[in-house]
């Protein structure tokens, strides 16, 4: 694991209020995990960056020593890892979510 | 590769032994699971902490052997 995808991964995450790693693009997400977390950061209307990890070996390996976390997708919100797809979907429907990013500023 | 619920199941317990789990085939393929584990160890956890509770509990296996788990995670319910 090499501390510059650590890096490239922090500065993604630093640099970015909303950050999804996914399989895929949000228009055309290569898993269905994936799929539901853009289903869900659209609906919340919040503008996010996503990193497609299928296009990168690297950092695919590298976000999962990141957060300690061994499954994509992955939510950062404002640098902090939020969760995966189940935690969204939870995190969803109970409204904390749309709560999380509302206190942020980062959705209407 | 396949793995059957029942081992799953055993892995968990294995790391949480109080932990009650409830496994759905979802797609009968033995490769598409969701699992629901409760556990008094999870109270006060957040559910970032509780849900690496369980992947910490099947090691190596997620991701890998174990393409696809739903997990959703739990206190118990007090009376």
């Amino acid at each position: 694991m090499s501390d510059d995808t650590q890096q490239r991964i922090k500065d993604t995450v630093d640099a970015n209020s909303v950050v999804l790693f996914m399989k895929g693009s949000p228009l055309f997400p290569q898993c269905g995990f994936s799929s539901r977390a853009v289903a869900i950061l659209n609906h919340l209307g919040a503008d996010f960056e996503s990193v497609d990890v299928l296009q990168d070996q690297a950092v695919r390996q590298g976000i999962k020593s990141f957060s300690d976390w061994p499954t994509i997708p992955q939510l950062y919100v404002q640098g902090e890892f939020v969760g995966g797809s189940d935690i969204m979907m939870e995190m969803y429907e109970s409204g904390e979510l749309a709560e999380l990013l509302k206190a942020k500023g980062l959705v209407s | 590769m396949p793995m059957p619920a029942a081992e799953i199941e055993a892995l968990i317990r294995e790391g949480i032994p109080d932990a009650q789990v409830e496994i759905t085939d979802l797609a009968g393929d033995g490769d598409h699971y969701a699992a629901r584990v409760v556990s008094e160890s999870f109270r006060g956890k957040t559910r970032v902490a509780q849900q690496r509770a369980v992947y910490a509990a099947l090691g190596e296996r997620v991701g890998g052997e174990l393409h696809a788990l739903q997990l959703t995670t739990a206190a118990p319910v007090k009376e």
